[in-house]
């Protein structure tokens, strides 16, 4: 009888544990370490290692949790988060539509958040939520005049079926006809396929002047692979969303000349030494690689980079007003996230406005071309 | 436990149950809330699996299809949730009617696939249209109105969630226990037993298989409207795994099951998350792998979940009737008159590929008469029952029942024409009890569908209980009505199945070596209550091997060696029969 | 869609499918040897995949831990019986059977130099994997050996929930190719065949006529499929059921390996990429209706076609397609076989 009470006593006792009892800092995190997700989630966790362990005499807790790409474990992770550990700050989520779940959940708790995917929220909304990646609209332009430059009149697009292809198709349809650009297909595939041969074989029927893929990681390069078995060789572009090694690995020599939008980090050694994304970035590089491995850098640990680099901004004008674990300290840190101007990141410079949850300009995004295995920057 | 103590109790789980969100915070709330959604789907499932025996791995699908349409006529329409629920309700049955007519029939290991394919491919549809927001979700849903109040906070719809939950739970209770339950619940274990009492057990797996359907399009509904976002992912075949892994685990076939189930899994998906972090830092990981492991172990441990693991502490012995025999207010059917042919048998043959079981057998039987078939070991006796009895097709022949040619016919039209039989390898639910067993045999006699079953409507269910009593009585067995069927000995079963074809009031009883395994004494009794039902003017068929007993019992004898018929006559006129005693004994004795 | 796109389509689909022929031979053989519907299959042919894939990047893959953990636990059970049963003296031959020889390929792996020839990495890969089948029998599925084919294909599901985790676990969220075998075409008038493609399809031909002819011209293959249909039964006649259902999953486990190595360098693997291609393939299965080997690759073919033509045609519709078409598929076979459905008048209790 004994050992089965302490198996349910053992449990709760821990759990009133975890609780802590002082004051500090308490940022809860949701992202999807688990799930087809996870290829993006596990980058953007490792980039969170760079959150101070103290700021302003208080202790800085992370918070992490698993919401196996699922929106709605994201829901109830913020939830949990919130009212179960009261944190100060939210971060998360790495897809769209768990970004779209929770941001409701934090405004009606008057909870900050800083989101780590691109979503477009109401003024309303926004008010409790920043987020750190480029709008489509921002990234989409550089790709667009290049385009443009080349003549390119078609345009065909194969991407994810799932929210990351939507958006990277929705920018692209909404900005093409600025440049008289018409899109002749639109194709699409799961990140769990193997083969994309149909729909290349489609895309290729139309024939489009350029390509244009919405993938992510390394499922981003089967299309590529896919043209190149087909010897496409007009002009192909990507989403920011490829910047990882894996990505050259899996694509090889068929994304040799693969044109992509990625934030300045992607590329920072070509970088004037005049812009200041140069030397963060740079900083951003060293810093992961040693913890990661040579050549780990990757563009989601690098918005996690920038969450971290604003937190710092921000945290401390907060503290002048309040003490965290209070409403005011909330309230005190939602305020001073769209007070800091031009914080330095490595994917852009910040500075939040009241009616949109972005923060970026034009500097936050570059064109670079894969040349000889690297990337390269595009004048 | 007395009812009234088992009713107290149930009281004082409802009160503590409807001030928990009182005293709990609100995530806690949250979890109940998420609990209780889960429970409504785990509970369609035990139903359909536990109970009839079908494995599902797509009731995420239906959740999703009863989110999806009541979110988006609620946003786009700005109708009332209640239409929502209306719409949700429709569009679900009319899908789960579709998929469970294209894909009931099959059985065993081809059904849970094909739930996977097509919850896949309705979870898959939900991404596609820009109407559901595609990949990226409805928001905004708006809250749910009940009675003035908008249902927007988690300890509001608390009360309405759980309350859906109880009126589910005894709803199922109840179905259960009711006519079309116990027919449910006779499914499982193969598809013969169900004909030859006249249930439709097409109709029946379609029926559980949309209720499941719809309790899940509950839960969809409470879903969108208590999150107020849904996207596609949550409906995925990953949720359908999950929610069967509730039912089984809480025990497939009990209604508490669902609820336990449900709580286990969630609660313990919750726990892990706060625990797995303090071990380590890579513990999203490491819940996918606890969690399956734990499930496994708890499975090796229990196979049949957590509910009987609890049940073996707690079952005590079960109780024995008080009822002496009453006179039922279902009257006895008329039986044909005295002198007529109730069943003529022409010509009948059944091939198996090479092997021909029955060859041109034909014989008559007259009503209020009994005829008995012998024959030696594999002379064909019992497919001669079965073919009569449609259980298999005759490869050629006619058989003709009442006037009607039935030669083909399935078992349960045969049924409803007055056949009641038995069978050489028993076939009780041995995990229903031997009452529960016999008021199977009157299924046919009244009519009360899923609706009165699950309302308790169903008045006529207490007479085919006396029914079931009083034929249990007639047969010797009613001292042990409440026990599990599968406890009592061979030779009581094949009573039990006696008493069950009593019950259906037959025109014509069909019995399978039904002395086999009962003392000199029980076969006294077993002769008297068959004289006696031929008196009244039944008309009994039996194959036997003992001789003694259909001698004194039988007034015609029909012999079958290797499939055809060697003699028929009376039964002095048989025992006296040199071919037949060359078949039996290999020689003239 | 003109003919050439038609040839590359179909093409496409047919190297496809023989992959899921691959993955439906497999669980059919397990199936009809032990009753369980081995969800985790695919995972085992990611295992190998992967396995081969971290050799190739220098790297030591997590499998061998895996292994290493799986044998210790069925070792473990099985010291533990002969302990309860004070036969102790005869512990050298679980030692043998359940620690030193699945442990074998993995202590290997773990000396020998990182450089080796495609062919023995392969081969290496393959051996490391192979134990892992039988042991999960023997951990997982043996104690529940009974019970009803609901039960175990739940303990499947389970199964497949942890082993994905490992996979995470060991190989990362990141997909991997190997280094092709033939990177060569055939060049047939105007279209050009992948070689890899072709020894695919020849596999998985090869693989069907095998298991017919072990199954139903072997007595081993009768004796497996006997511990099936009646285990009971089956022990009486003096057939090892335990060592029956081991074999078929040793034999699985190996159709698996060899599988996911041969297709490594077409297709990128995740840790999850198991799951789907396995159930694509027992879809196929299902489609051919289980009665028979050929018939189980014939409707996975199948599959791979639809697959590929509706990837042309409604892209974003291709999965829905694929799994949707299940309904009418079964519809169909129903109508035409009549109503003579599969006996499954098993009495379960």
């Amino acid at each position: 009888m004994k050992s089965r009470h302490l198996l349910i006593v053992t449990p709760l006792v821990l759990s009133v544990l975890t609780s802590s009892a002082h004051a500090d800092i308490k940022i809860g995190v949701d992202l999807a370490l688990t799930g087809p997700n996870a290829s993006l989630g596990i980058p953007y966790r490792k980039g969170l290692d760079a959150f101070p362990k103290e700021i302003g005499g208080e202790n800085v807790t992370l918070i992490i949790l698993d919401d196996g790409s699922d929106p709605s474990t994201a829901v109830k992770n913020a939830q949990k988060l919130i009212n179960d550990e009261k944190v100060d700050l939210l971060i998360g989520s790495s897809s769209t539509p768990a970004v779209f779940a929770i941001a409701p959940v934090a405004s009606s708790a008057h909870v900050p958040q800083i989101a780590l995917s691109p979503v477009e929220l109401g003024a309303k909304e926004a008010e409790w939520v920043v987020t750190i990646p480029q709008p489509g609209s921002i990234w989409i332009q550089p790709i667009l005049k290049d385009m443009a430059k080349r003549g390119v009149k078609t345009v065909a697009f194969i991407g994810f079926s799932d929210p990351w292809g939507d958006l990277c198709f929705n920018s692209l349809k909404n900005a093409a006809p600025a440049y008289n650009i018409e899109i002749v297909a639109d194709e699409r595939y799961a990140r769990t396929d193997n083969t994309v041969t149909g729909q290349v074989l489609k895309v290729l029927s139309k024939k489009p002047d350029a390509v244009f893929v919405g993938g992510s990681g390394s499922p981003g390069a089967l299309p590529h692979l896919a043209l190149a078995e087909r010897r496409w060789k007009g002009p192909t572009y990507a989403s920011p969303a490829i910047f990882n090694k894996d990505f050259l690995r899996l694509g090889g020599a068929a994304v040799e000349n693969v044109m992509a939008a990625t934030g300045p980090v992607g590329a920072y050694d070509q970088l004037p030494d005049s812009n200041p994304i140069k030397a963060v970035s740079a900083e951003f590089t060293k810093w992961y690689e040693t913890a990661n491995g040579e050549g780990s850098a990757n563009g989601f640990a690098a918005y996690s980079y920038d969450a971290a680099k604003i937190f710092a901004k921000a945290a401390p004008l907060a503290l002048s007003r309040a003490k965290p674990g209070t409403q005011a300290f909330r309230d005190a840190l939602r305020a001073a996230l769209r007070e800091a101007k031009e914080i330095v990141g490595t994917q852009g410079i910040y500075n939040f406005k009241p009616d949109t949850a972005y923060g970026v300009d034009e500097r936050s995004v570059v064109l670079v071309k894969v040349e000889k295995g690297t990337w390269k920057l595009v004048q | 436990m007395t009812r009234r103590h088992f009713n107290l109790g149930v009281a004082g789980l409802i009160l503590a149950a409807a001030l928990l969100p009182l005293i709990l915070g609100t995530f806690a709330t949250t979890l109940l809330n998420y609990i209780g959604i889960a429970t409504l789907v785990a509970l369609g499932l035990v139903l359909l699996t536990g109970s009839g025996g079908m494995t599902s791995f797509g009731q995420g699908a239906f959740v999703g299809i009863g989110a999806y349409t009541s979110a988006y006529l609620t946003i786009t329409f700005q109708l009332s949730p209640w239409i929502g629920l209306i719409a949700a309700l429709a569009i679900t049955a009319i899908v789960a009617a579709a998929i469970g007519y294209a894909t009931l029939h099959l059985g065993g290991h081809y059904l849970p696939i094909t739930t996977i394919a097509w919850g896949l491919a309705i979870y898959l549809l939900f991404g596609n249209f820009e109407a559901f927001g595609r990949h990226g979700g409805l928001t905004h849903i708006p809250p749910i109105g009940l009675f003035g109040f908008q249902l927007e906070r988690m300890d509001q719809i608390y009360y309405l969630i759980w309350g859906t939950v109880f009126g589910a739970m005894l709803a199922a209770v109840n179905l259960l226990q009711s006519r079309e339950g116990r027919a449910i619940r006779a499914l499982r274990g193969g598809g013969v037993l169900v004909g030859s009492l006249g249930v439709d057990a097409f109709r029946s797996k379609l029926a559980l298989f949309v209720i499941s359907a719809l309790l899940a399009a509950v839960a969809g509904w409470l879903y969108a409207h208590m999150q107020r976002f849904i996207s596609p992912s949550t409906f995925d075949l990953r949720s359908g795994i999950e929610y069967l892994l509730m039912a089984v685990l809480g025990g497939a076939g009990y209604v508490s099951g669902a609820l336990i189930g449900a709580v286990v899994v969630i609660l313990a998906k919750n726990w892990l998350q706060d625990l797995l972090p303090l071990l380590t830092s890579n513990s999203g990981n490491l819940e996918t792998i606890t969690f399956g492991l734990l499930f496994i172990l708890l499975l090796q441990y229990s196979p049949e979940g957590v509910v009987p693991l609890v049940l073996r502490r707690v079952r005590s012995k079960p109780g024995t009737v008080s009822a002496g025999p009453s006179d039922p207010a279902l009257p006895y059917r008329e039986l044909p008159a005295r002198g007529s042919q109730l069943l003529k048998v022409e010509g009948i043959t059944k091939k198996f590929g090479g092997l021909t079981a029955v060859d041109g057998v034909s014989f008559a039987v007259d009503v209020g008469t009994i005829l008995a078939l012998i024959g030696p070991n594999g002379a064909g006796k019992s497919t001669t029952f079965n073919l009569i009895a449609g259980v298999l097709e005759p490869t050629s022949g006619k058989v003709v029942f009442s006037g009607q040619d039935i030669t083909g016919t399935p078992q349960r039209t045969i049924a409803a024409l007055g056949l009641a039989r038995t069978f050489q390898h028993v076939k009780l639910r041995s995990s229903m009890s031997v009452l529960e067993n016999v008021m199977l045999g009157a299924y046919l006699r009244t009519d009360a569908g899923f609706v009165k079953g699950a309302l308790r409507l169903d008045k006529e269910d207490a007479v085919v209980r006396e029914i079931a009593l009083r034929a249990l009585t007639d047969v010797g067995l009613i001292d042990r009505a409440l026990e599990p069927a599968g406890s009592l000995a061979l030779g009581q079963q094949r009573l039990v199945e006696i008493a069950r074809s009593l019950a259906a009031d037959p025109v014509l009883i069909m019995l399978d070596e039904p002395a086999a395994g009962l003392r000199h004494g029980e076969k006294q009794a077993l002769s008297e209550l068959l004289q006696g039902m031929r008196a009244r003017g039944v008309t009994i068929l039996l194959v036997e091997h003992d001789m003694p007993f259909l001698m004194g019992l039988a007034d015609r004898v029909v012999v079958l060696d290797f499939g055809r018929k060697i003699a028929e006559g009376l039964p002095a006129e048989i025992r006296a029969n040199a071919k037949v005693q060359e078949a039996y004994l290999g020689g003239v004795a | 869609m003109d003919f050439d796109i038609a040839m590359l389509v179909t093409q496409d689909g047919i190297s496809n499918g023989a992959i899921y022929a691959m993955m439906a031979l497999g669980m059919v053989l397990i199936f009809n040897s032990t009753r369980i519907i081995f969800v985790p299959f695919g995972d085992l042919a990611a295992y190998a995949a992967l396995t081969l894939g971290f050799f190739q990047l220098h790297q030591r893959p997590g499998t061998i831990w895996l292994v290493l953990v799986l044998s210790l636990v069925a070792f473990a059970i099985e010291a533990t019986e002969l302990v309860l049963r004070k036969a102790t003296r005869r512990i050298w031959r679980p030692a043998f059977h359940w620690l030193a020889l699945p442990c074998l390929p993995s202590a290997i792996a773990l000396i020998v130099p990182a450089d080796l020839p495609l062919a023995a990495q392969s081969a290496l890969a393959v051996a490391i994997v192979l134990p892992i089948g039988p042991l999960l029998y023997r951990i997982i599925y043996r104690p529940v050996a009974n019970a009803s084919v609901l039960l175990l294909l739940t303990v499947s599901v389970a199964l497949h929930f942890a082993l994905s985790g490992v996979a995470l676990l060991c190989f990362g969220p990141e997909g991997l190719r190997t280094q092709a075998f033939l990177e060569s075409n055939l060049d047939v008038g105007q279209f050009s065949i992948s070689s890899q493609m072709l020894m695919m399809v020849i596999a998985a031909a090869a693989l069907s006529a095998a298991l017919y002819f072990f199954f139903d011209r072997t007595v081993a293959g009768k004796a497996l499929k006997a511990t099936a249909m009646n285990r009971t039964g089956a022990r009486l006649v003096g057939i090892r059921t335990h060592s029956a259902g081991a074999t078929a999953f040793l034999i699985a486990t190996a159709i698996a390996a060899i599988t996911g190595v041969l297709i490594s360098p077409t297709t990128t693997f995740y840790y999850d990429t198991g799951f789907m291609t396995g159930l694509k393939g027992f879809v196929g299965a299902t489609f051919g209706g289980f009665v028979g080997y050929p018939a189980a690759v014939l409707g996975a073919l199948v599959i791979g076609v639809i697959e590929s033509v509706s990837s042309f045609y409604a892209s974003a519709l291709k999965e829905v397609i694929v799994f949707g078409s299940i309904i009418p598929i079964v519809l169909l076979r129903w109508l035409a076989a009549g109503s003579a459905t599969p006996s499954d008048e098993v009495e379960e209790a």
